[in-house]
């Protein structure tokens, strides 16, 4: 079986990507700040990311990220890239813990599922985005740090409350371990 | 080829799109580091013309890109005014100078520094543009993994390339009808509703979506173990061209040009300063 595993993580990089594709360059959904969209693929990204582990997490975000900025029509924006990349791996170190796919979701593996969101896309977007902008473009450090703490905060919000629905949701469409009675 | 539409593959007869995909893509990553290592003008100017001259070689007229060409004219004018607005200075801190022109309000004034930093980082990315719309436009899709693959990517990931390209078109296509859909029955994602149950409900359309996706990763892994992917390390592909020498011309160029950026960068420091 464990050569399946390994076909599977292929596929689920090919399709989440893809699925990170269209709803980063299709779907917008206005979020409360004039102008911005709510980055609806974060939350696909979360969940992918637990279900798949840090490998396919990372793959997903870089080819779903870089696909969208080559359809944009301009060379990836190399640094935010990374750092789709680097949300992907940071929430999917913590598949093994939450192991979804046992079908159980409880409060404990929310706030764990939280914490990883959160501290993956706050240090994604405040440290890691911003810096890689100051080295590559040489941006003024405190517009770059700016764009990063409202993408951290939109980012998360979506990636937690959303992602989190979605977790909740697929784990219910899964027969527990014991969930059988003998009669 | 369904993904043509998304990445616009414009197949033409030019010596850009003869060159084998393995070397369009080495040359777009080696022509894009070099880019974004240096800041000197005059080595930009000469990527610029580089850039250029390979525009006019691949028989891709302006109209057909102009699109993408307008949407990063927008991007490029909204960064710049956000730089201006947030750091007025940038120029000033990084070239040691400060030469007044006008000024405008409050800590606003416009400096001669802050105006030719502001034309460089326009030119960085200028510099790439044609490079990148080239390597969309002219890069038949079907190459794609393929070429991933012959510069040293795990034919694997290669592989998930080619899947997300395949699947983008039938994704898109489910997400609208689910999106209806769930419309047609009162699930609204517009303004009119509050941010949070707008959240709410946009799980309504990502669900049946992640739902029919699983399944979907689920029958083409199947299919693909049953066609014994992934036994062996290699794998050959149907798509994939010898090198001729125009290849390795390019690579030569791609390469040259790195080196040359990069010895600019060391030797001569990574700005160009009129200033002093």
């Amino acid at each position: 079986m464990k050569s399946n595993n390994s076909i599977k993580t292929v596929v689920a990089v090919g399709i989440g990507a893809a699925l990170f594709f269209v709803l980063g360059r299709f779907v917008a959904i206005p979020s409360p700040v004039p102008n911005t969209n709510i980055s609806l693929q974060y939350a696909v990204l979360a969940l992918l990311a637990v279900m798949y582990g840090p490998v396919a997490g990372g793959l997903i975000g870089f080819i779903g990220h870089t696909l969208i900025d080559l359809s944009w029509g301009g060379s990836p924006w190399w640094s935010w890239v990374i750092t789709s990349a680097f949300v992907g791996v940071i929430v999917g170190l913590f598949a093994k813990k939450l192991n979804v796919q046992e079908g159980d979701f409880g409060k404990g593996k929310v706030t764990l599922f939280a914490i990883a969101n959160i501290a993956a896309h706050v240090i994604g977007w405040i440290v890691v985005a911003p810096v890689l902008d100051i080295l590559i473009y040489a941006e003024p450090a405190n517009k770059v740090f700016a764009q990063g703490a409202f993408a951290a905060i939109s980012n998360t919000i979506t990636a937690v409350i959303v992602g989190g629905l979605l977790v909740l949701a697929y784990t219910k469409t899964i027969a527990k371990k014991g969930s059988l009675d003998q009669e | 080829m369904a993904a043509n539409t998304v990445l616009n593959y414009l197949p033409r007869k030019s010596v850009i799109h003869r060159l084998t995909g393995t070397t369009k893509l080495a040359f777009f990553l080696l022509f894009t580091f070099a880019s974004m290592i240096t800041y000197n003008t005059w080595v930009l100017l000469g990527l610029l013309a580089v850039s250029i001259a390979a525009f006019r070689l691949s028989k891709i007229k302006i109209r057909e890109v102009r699109f993408m060409m307008i949407f990063m004219l927008v991007f490029l004018l909204l960064n710049n005014l956000f730089i201006f607005l947030f750091d007025p200075n940038q120029g000033t801190h990084l070239y040691g100078t400060h030469h007044v022109l006008c000024h405008l309000f409050w800590r606003y004034d416009l400096t001669a520094e802050q105006l030719f930093y502001m034309v460089n980082i326009s030119l960085k990315y200028f510099v790439a543009l044609p490079v990148a719309i080239l390597f969309i436009s002219a890069t038949d899709p079907s190459e794609f993994a393929a070429s991933l693959n012959s510069i040293g990517i795990s034919y694997k990931v290669g592989y998930s390339v080619s899947i997300a390209l395949r699947y983008i078109p039938d994704i898109q296509r489910d997400y609208h009808s689910i999106s209806q859909a769930q419309q047609a029955r009162g699930v609204e994602l517009g303004k009119n509703e509050k941010f949070f149950s707008r959240l709410k409900n946009s799980v309504n359309i990502l669900l049946p979506l992640i739902l029919t996706s699983l399944n979907r990763i689920d029958t083409i892994s199947n299919a693909m173990e049953l066609r014994g992917f992934g036994k062996n390390k290699k794998r050959t592909w149907y798509t994939q061209r010898p090198f001729a020498r125009r290849d390795f011309l390019t690579l030569a160029l791609g390469v040259l040009l790195l080196l040359f950026s990069l010895t600019v960068t060391i030797k001569c420091g990574r700005f160009y300063n009129p200033f002093c």
